[in-house]
């Protein structure tokens, strides 16, 4: 008799989509624990409890957290959805920018340094108006547009001297003149499910800072650039989101490897959720 | 019925029937976020401030 697949869920928080995929789970009668990311602890001399999993689903809100719990469970032999090299590529945005210009595909640009002397020769090469950004870090929190050398030198300035390590990595980005939306395509499994746009007066477009969503077409061309950019990061349950350029077109902004989809699924009525869980239990079958 | 006092302004709550252990709930009163700890009994905590590398 075939054994019954048993799912970890590895959380921090129970959100709307985290109670989706409980749901899900649940209606496709798959076993499955609830691990609660502050409760659980890794014995690294003892995979067995982690074993009885046949993949854990990595929902962490933390970054940090979720990363290195990905990295002891493919350490441990236990299959991820993500793998921790796709959290490692997704969740540094610098990586991410490094292995999509690896690629080839189309990104704004971005020039990096490690001084505030050299972030602002390098910003001054790039021109203004630019945007900093944290390498780690979401929701559009402490992303800064800068419009001129003075605004350059405060922000490198508050950077480096009240910043954590991962703040003197000067991470500058061309800004983009967008038409006031951004796109947001889910890619499960090489397939693109649903996209929408983001629409906002701010330059933030993004919808845990008030940007409203509306559906979006999947055109050949953003079905195109979205799989191109799933590939790159090396696959899986993945967010893509894009910018559409004035001359260039679309440019690929982020991609997201624990996206939220609260916005994306009651307005696309993709059962985005139930995907996650096939896509779970089909990386398992291999 | 499931009912809680906001640990902020003490408001009383009233729990969805579909409330999950886990889940954040936002106090209807003083507007504060709590993380519902226990369904049985039914328990609140602040829920955690939001930290450098959250996010999606």
């Amino acid at each position: 008799m075939q054994r019954r697949l048993k799912i970890g869920v590895l959380y921090s928080r129970v959100r709307v989509e985290e109670k989706w995929i409980f749901a899900a789970l649940e209606k496709r009668g798959i076993d499955y624990d609830r691990l609660d990311d502050r409760a659980v602890h890794f014995d690294l001399e003892n995979p067995a409890p982690w074993k009885q999993y046949d993949a854990v689903i990595e929902r962490s809100i933390s970054y940090t957290s979720g990363l290195y719990a990905l990295r002891i469970l493919n350490a441990f032999g236990v299959a991820t959805v993500n793998t921790a090299a796709v959290a490692e590529a997704c969740g540094d945005k610098l990586t991410t920018s490094t292995l999509l210009a690896k690629a080839g595909l189309p990104q704004p640009r971005n020039v990096v340094a490690f001084t505030p002397e050299s972030a602002l020769e390098a910003l001054e090469e790039l021109g203004y108006p630019a945007v900093v950004k944290p390498v780690v870090g979401s929701w559009g929190r402490l992303l800064a547009k800068i419009n001129d050398r003075d605004a350059a030198e405060a922000i490198f300035e508050h950077k480096a001297t009240l910043g954590s390590t991962q703040h003197q990595v000067f991470y500058v980005q061309e800004f983009i003149n967008k038409p006031g939306r951004d796109i947001r395509a889910i890619v499960i499994g090489g397939r693109v499910l649903t996209a929408m746009y983001r629409k906002s007066e701010h330059w933030i477009t993004n919808t845990a800072r008030g940007g409203e969503g509306e559906l979006c077409p999947i055109t050949p061309e953003i079905e195109s650039i979205c799989l191109k950019a799933a590939q790159a990061m090396g696959g899986g349950v993945l967010a893509i989101d894009l910018v559409e350029h004035p001359e260039r077109g679309y440019l690929i902004n982020e991609v997201n490897h624990t996206m939220e989809f609260h916005t994306m699924q009651p307005l696309s009525g993709v059962d985005v959720a139930g995907e996650i869980v096939e896509y779970v239990v089909s990386v398992v079958k291999k | 019925m499931n009912t809680v006092s906001c640990t902020e302004c003490a408001a009383e709550i009233t729990l969805a029937e579909n409330t999950e252990a886990g889940e954040i709930i936002v106090c209807p009163d003083c507007g504060v976020d709590l993380e519902v700890t226990s369904l049985t009994p039914a328990t609140i905590q602040l829920a955690p401030m939001e930290q450098e590398d959250w996010g999606e």
